[in-house]
């Protein structure tokens, strides 16, 4: 069976999240979200391709939601709701909880702007996650007999997760957005090393290579500081959720050891109540704010408060969160509207925003004016400062993921196209793994592992514990929870597991499972006796020849038939043998030579049976060495013979 | 496979015990401590300024204890217990006896599934040699690491009046002083055969608590690990309390699932969840709570022979006892408001974290609705941590409290009972915000439910005499015993047991349900519950300390094979026994619980598909015939000297050169002068021989 991949959205290009992988038979979507940058048919992944009789159900075993952004979760509701899929949903806590929030956020966006039809409406958001089972980090979901999920800690937001699915031998990991380095709110991306036949990875910023985020943390706060204390205006246009709580953590630290009292707003649809949120998921953020919960739960800021719309023209500086982010509308656009004329104010925008969004415009190089439709146009007159850190990993990041996975394919997503093309190279000839980069729409097929399934005698189980097995590694005691920061200890490579080279017998009988076991147990099985097969020849040996091999000097061997002196014959031949054959551990056990079933001891009978070759004509010089050996070392056995007889 | 159980403990405080050796491992299964028999030692003298106004110290006028007194106990022997009676020294604490009698450097595994049940983790982790690899869920590490703090804290009491102990063994352990307790202590001390006195431990330190803490391992819900590549372990949620748990262990050679007090429908916890258990073959049914319960068995339900899976379930879901469980709640509060009323104090010293943060919720909606302004006062070293920390692990909470964090609620509801001032959290009795806040009637929260411990030890003999204040207590003491030092009380006491696992009606169904092949269940509940009909499942009854050999769980391990490797399997066919088989050659990979076979690196050699076991018998004229079509005659000499065997013969090869073929029953040797030769006579043996 193979593994089929359809990318039904951020395949090269960023925006509406979506990808059908279906894995021996199951079939997972990860992440529903929608476009940003659209208002038609393109704001969502085409689910026709699903399906074209739309029986959702029946076409999809679950679906995994990665983050609470909406290019990850947009879509869902319209999904569930609209086209009717009632199948599971899977998210972490954190994820389910926030999500509502950001959905009910957008929704009044789309509404206000322009009085557009709404997608979906509140009841919906809420029928929808209802429908979400909510899981912990690490918890092994058994979403049926066949199919098993297990979230991994990305970083990016509260409660993203990479996720990881297994279907019978087969597994893979889709990674959401993730981020590599920990912030001052959030930890670092943690994975177990796994054994995947696909990983399929964000690559947002796929040829980026970042510095530490602290120095960029500095810049945006001396932006911020220098406005403010020149009396301007700072606007924040950001979701309600994430990068909001991430600026404020910094914003409200930095206020009081500043000692600052420009008061910091937030806008309507940045309730303090999504606070509350984070107060009760802090076991998810970084250490250092977890750590701290007992005494002072870090999203109890100190110096914020809420806006109110008859404050936008107030005089005196201040700091407003206001959504939605990358100015798409809505409150953030009516504010921008009013600050954008004036110089002393600021304006701050993410690192990344979506084609079509003001945010996008206002990036790209330095327009002076922005046109909003064809009455309506803003001077812009204000500086603009661009967030440099992100939530998301930069190349070093993925790559450092991709080596420590090491899984038998990559696909990349949520991307732009030559970046991607450029990663896609990098994977492919750094690390020697197959790599992909499907548009929208595409399919990617790779194979799939599997394993024969059979049951293992203890006989045969004992004889694979037998300690004269070489052990390539001792067992490790588990898959480490090796965290997958930029720590060269964690990436080095570490096999968890005993190697060992075992033989055994792997029966089928009709309707019976199949069963491994020792070749000893095969035949009491079929009540029969082995019968050895052996090959003996008594080889001649001339004496003379024997002794000019030998190092040491010795009195011609006259009489070999004292013990000590076929200990000494039968070391000589042993020296000779030992510099003859570089291949082979000769084992010299005094009485006779052996190398695997080849032995070699002095014959002393005056007629042996073996004694059959008539190549040696001198025979009164010779001294005999009767050989046996079994079948598989036939081919040694002659060629340690013709050393012996000729070469000697 | 052999199973101890070591102790079967003593209510939801004292957990059971067990020992498993399972697949070459030995697992332990909880490590608690015998709180209730700290009960006969006594308690410390109050504070000192509130010495001055007892009549009488407890201790300090006992301490001088000389030959006189001695000969006072000894005379009181058949009187009913005094409070002089009580052992007066630091206490030691009782840990399974059992435990001691084992080579604890021999355990590989220790599980833990609740807070209670890692109490007495630093006694073993404090012994040499000891290195097991102990995992616990995050939740019950967090709790149960605080337990023990407080318990460390709280137990400086003694160690304040007291003295630095000496390092030999106390007084109270010498035969002499053991032989003078009243028989009821010395029960409780020595155990029913005098054997238990072992398992006495004096107190671990903060140092001990925190080197033990840093060597547990701790899991999320439902997270798998795996110990030494074979066994898989993971925790399910018991319901009992947060975090608390059961264990699944799988492993190539079988399914164990670890059953420990669970609750079906639990206020604050998350649910049992049964449905991960099933497809278990060994069940170790550890859940001793129906040996308190009262209720008779309800005969209509069980002569329902029901074995329809959703008939099954619903009376799993059946939730009479949660609902019970809130009138219980409820009683309690009432009984609170009553005493309030009166002018009178109430005394909550209760352990359960759970009932605490239920108690906390009703209680305040009592107040209100009676529109009562009493404070509720929570005293305890660990207080404001345990309280902020159950607010921040919504994933170990049930499904209720789970809708608040969805709909942005606190959790519980004391975050804004804090917030409003109508429960305070003091850590200790001396602490000055406490002096400064205090007002009576009041109802208070504290430590520890032994009475011998903590906040309450002072508050009891502050209202003891008052007989409007009231003591709820948890019935897992022995009232007369605990109450001693406080006599004469004149205060109301109201014992109550609280819900601490499977009710007996609802055992049937669920094993029912879960289909194991072997269910390992306490003798001692054997009169409770009648197995009538659990389809497959055989039922093995243990009692406590003694070792039951349990059978293989599975007739042969499980083998993956790589598709590589076994699509080069060469199969031969053995029409005779209807049966295809081929030799396996690869490495054996013990990964995460399964056994894998890849193919080697050495490349497959075609002479390696020779045969290199064969069977069967030749036979002379068989063989001549072989040899002959290839081109090899001979004559065959039966051998003379091996009369016993018919089979014995040998081949003389004539051509196409001199050759031998000596035929044995056991086997055959060839000798020729060439190696052509010798492989030709080989093969032709080969053919009339079976091999593989
Ligand atoms: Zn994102
Ligand atoms: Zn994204």
């Amino acid at each position: 069976m193979a593994i089929e991949c359809l990318v039904l959205g951020a395949g090269q290009e960023i925006g509406k999240s979506c990808a059908v992988v279906t894995i021996n038979g199951k079939r997972i979507m990860f992440d529903c979200g929608m476009h940003m940058g659209y208002d038609d048919h393109r704001r969502y992944p085409d689910f026709s391709l699903i399906s074209k009789s739309r029986d959702f159900d029946n076409a999809i075993d679950c679906i995994i939601i990665t983050h609470f952004h909406l290019d990850h979760v947009g879509a869902l509701p319209f999904f569930t709701e609209v086209c009717g899929y009632r199948g599971p949903i899977y998210m972490t806590y954190p994820t389910k909880a926030l999500a509502p929030l950001m959905l009910e956020d957008y929704r009044k966006v789309m509404v206000e702007r322009r009085g557009e039809e709404e997608q979906f409406t509140s009841d919906n958001i809420s029928e929808c996650m209802k429908k979400v089972i909510a899981v912990d980090l690490k918890q092994t979901v058994q979403v049926d007999k066949d199919l098993q999920i297990r979230a991994y800690y990305a970083g990016h937001v509260l409660g993203a997760a990479m996720v990881y699915a297994k279907v019978g031998d087969s597994a893979m990991v889709y990674t959401g957005d993730y981020n590599m380095t920990p912030d001052r709110h959030l930890g670092a991306a943690q994975i177990d090393r796994l054994q995947l036949d696909l990983l399929i990875t964000e690559s947002t910023y796929a040829t980026t290579v970042r510095d530490s985020k602290y120095a960029r943390e500095r810049e945006f706060l001396k932006a911020v500081h220098q406005c403010v204390a020149a009396g301007g205006k700072v606007l924040i246009p950001t979701f309600a959720l994430g990068r909001a709580q991430e600026l404020c953590i910094l914003l409200d630290d930095y206020w009081e050891r500043m000692n600052l009292r420009v008061p910091i707003y937030f806008s309507a649809g940045l309730t303090i109540q999504a606070n509350m949120y984070y107060k009760m998921l802090i076991s998810w953020t970084s250490q250092k704010v977890k750590e701290t919960y007992a005494t002072h739960n870090a999203f109890d800021f100190k110096n914020v408060r809420n806006f109110d719309r008859s404050l936008i023209d107030a005089p005196g500086p201040c700091v407003l969160f206001a959504t939605p982010g990358m100015i798409s509308g809505g409150f953030s656009l009516e504010v921008f509207k009013r600050w954008a004329p004036s110089e002393m104010n600021l304006i701050t925008l993410p690192g990344y925003c979506v084609a079509g969004t003001i945010g996008h415009k206002l990036m790209s190089g330095k327009p002076t004016k922005i046109v909003l439709d064809k009455d309506n146009q803003v001077d812009v007159r204000c500086q603009i400062h661009q967030l440099s850190f992100s939530p998301h990993t930069d190349a070093k990041g993925i790559m450092d993921l991709v080596k420590f996975l090491s899984p038998q394919h990559v696909i990349l997503v949520h991307g732009e196209k030559p970046k991607m093309a450029s990663l896609k190279k990098k994977i492919h000839s750094e690390l020697g793994i197959t790599c992909y980069d499907p548009a929208n729409n595409e399919s990617v097929y790779i194979p799939s592992t599997n394993y024969v399934k059979a049951g293992a005698s203890d006989a045969f189980m004992q004889s694979c514990m037998n300690p004269n097995f070489k052990f390539l590694k001792r067992g490790s005691e588990e898959i480490p929870n090796a965290s997958i920061q930029r720590c060269t200890k964690a990436l080095s490579p570490l096999q968890v597991s005993d190697e060992r080279v075992v033989e055994g017998i792997l029966i089928m009988e009709k309707s019976k499972k199949a069963k491994v076991v020792h070749q000893d147990e095969l035949l009491l099985k079929l009540g029969a006796k082995r019968h050895e097969v052996q090959f003996a020849y008594c080889c001649p040996v001339s004496v003379e020849k024997l002794e000019k091999t030998a190092t040491t000097d010795l009195t011609p061997a006259t009489n070999v038939s004292s013990v000590t002196d076929k200990c000494i014959l039968i070391k000589k031949l042993f020296t000779k043998l030992s510099s003859e054959f570089s291949v082979g551990d000769f084992r010299n056990l005094g009485e006779y030579i052996r190398l695997e079933s080849f032995q070699a001891s002095i014959c002393s009978k005056d007629s042996c049976p073996y004694r059959i070759t008539n190549s040696f004509q001198n025979k009164s010089k010779a001294v005999f060495f009767c050989c046996t050996w079994s079948g598989p070392d036939e081919k040694l056995a002659w060629k340690i013979i013709s050393t012996l007889e000729n070469a000697i | 496979m052999k199973f101890t159980c070591l102790s079967k403990g003593g209510g939801s405080n004292f957990p059971p015990c067990y020992i498993l050796d399972f697949g070459g491992f030995r697992v332990l299964f909880d490590c608690p401590i015998d709180f209730s028999a700290l009960t006969i030692f006594s308690p410390v003298p109050t504070d000192f300024d509130d010495i001055i106004n007892e009549e009488t110290s407890d201790c300090a006028a006992h301490k001088s204890s000389d030959a006189e007194t001695v000969a006072q106990k000894r005379r009181k022997l058949e009187k009913p217990l005094d409070v002089n009676d009580l052992i007066c020294a630091e206490p030691w604490y009782k840990t399974v006896n059992n435990l001691h009698l084992w080579n604890v450097s021999f355990i590989d595994i220790v599980l833990i599934s609740s807070p209670v049940g890692m109490l007495g983790l630093p006694f073993l982790t404090q012994i040499k040699g000891f290195s097991a690899k102990m995992y616990v869920t995050e939740a019950a590490a967090r709790i149960g690491q605080l337990m023990m703090e407080d318990l460390v804290s709280m137990h400086m009491e003694y160690r304040q009046f007291y003295g630095l102990e000496e390092s030999t063994a106390p007084e109270w352990m010498k035969w002499e002083e053991l032989e003078l307790l009243p028989s009821a202590l010395r029960n409780i001390a020595l155990g029913k055969d005098g054997a238990e006195i072992g398992g006495w431990m004096p107190l671990y330190s903060a140092a001990h608590v925190k080197d033990c803490m840093s060597k547990v391992q701790t899991l999320k819900y439902a997270e798998e690990t795996c110990y030494n590549g074979t066994l898989i372990i993971k925790a399910i949620s018991s319901g009992l309390e947060i975090g608390a748990c059961n264990w699944i262990i799988n492993s190539p050679k079988g399914n164990i699932s670890y059953i420990s007090g669970s609750i079906f429908f639990s206020g604050h916890a998350m649910d049992f969840n049964y449905h991960a258990l099933q497809g278990c073959d060994l069940i170790l049914y550890s859940d001793f709570s129906s040996l308190d319960s009262t209720e008779d068995i309800d005969q209509s339900s069980l002569s329902n022979e029901s074995s329809n899976w959703e008939e099954l379930s619903k009376s799993l879901s059946n939730c009479e006892e949660s609902s019970k469980e809130m009138e219980k709640l409820d009683f309690i509060c009432s009984c609170a408001i009553d005493s309030v009323k009166a002018g009178g104090s109430v005394l909550i010293p209760v352990n359960r974290v759970g009932v605490i943060l239920q108690l906390l919720e009703q209680i305040v909606m009592f107040l209100e609705s009676s529109s009562l302004k009493i404070p509720i006062y929570i005293v305890s070293s660990i207080a404001e941590e345990l309280l902020a920390y159950t607010n921040v692990i919504p994933e170990w909470l049930c499904k209720q409290r789970l809708e608040k964090l969805f709909s942005g609620e606190p959790l519980f509801a004391h975050i804004d009972l804090i917030k409003e001032k109508k429960i305070h959290v003091f850590p200790a009795v001396h602490s000055p915000k406490l002096i400064i806040n205090w007002q009576e009637p009041c109802i208070v929260f504290s430590p520890h439910w032994s009475l011998r411990l903590g906040p309450t030890v002072h508050l009891l003999r502050r209202w003891r005499g008052d007989h409007n204040s009231l003591l709820v207590l948890e019935n897992e003491v022995d009232a007369d015993l605990a109450l001693l030092p406080f006599t004469p009380m004149s205060m109301k006491v109201l014992q109550c047991s609280f819900l601490s696992g499977i009710k007996p009606q609802k055992i049937e169904p669920l094993l029912k349900i879960l289909q194991p092949k072997l269910v390992l269940f306490p003798e001692d509940l054997r009169s409770h519950v009648r197995f009538s009909n659990i389809n497959s499942s055989s039922v093995s009854y243990y009692t406590e300390n003694e070792t039951i050999h349990l059978p293989r769980l599975k007739e042969s391990s499980e083998l993956e094979i790589s598709s590589d490797l076994a699509s080069q399997f060469r199969w031969r066919i053995l029409k005779q026994k209807n049966m295809n088989i081929t030799r396996l050659k690869g490495e054996l990979l013990i990964n995460h619980g399964k056994h894998q076979l890849l193919s080697g690196n050495d490349q497959a050699d075609p002479s390696e598909n020779k045969p290199l076991l064969h069977w069967g018998s030749p036979d002379p004229e068989n063989l001549l015939a072989e040899l002959s079509k290839m081109g090899i005659n001979g004559f065959v000499e039966r051998s003379m000297t091996d009369a016993g065997s018919e089979e014995a013969f040998t081949v003389h090869v004539q051509n196409p050169e001199k050759a031998l073929i000596e035929v044995r029953t056991e086997g055959t040797i060839i000798s020729a002068p060439d190696e052509n030769l010798a492989s030709r006579i080989f093969e032709a043996i080969e053919n009339i021989l079976e091999g593989i």
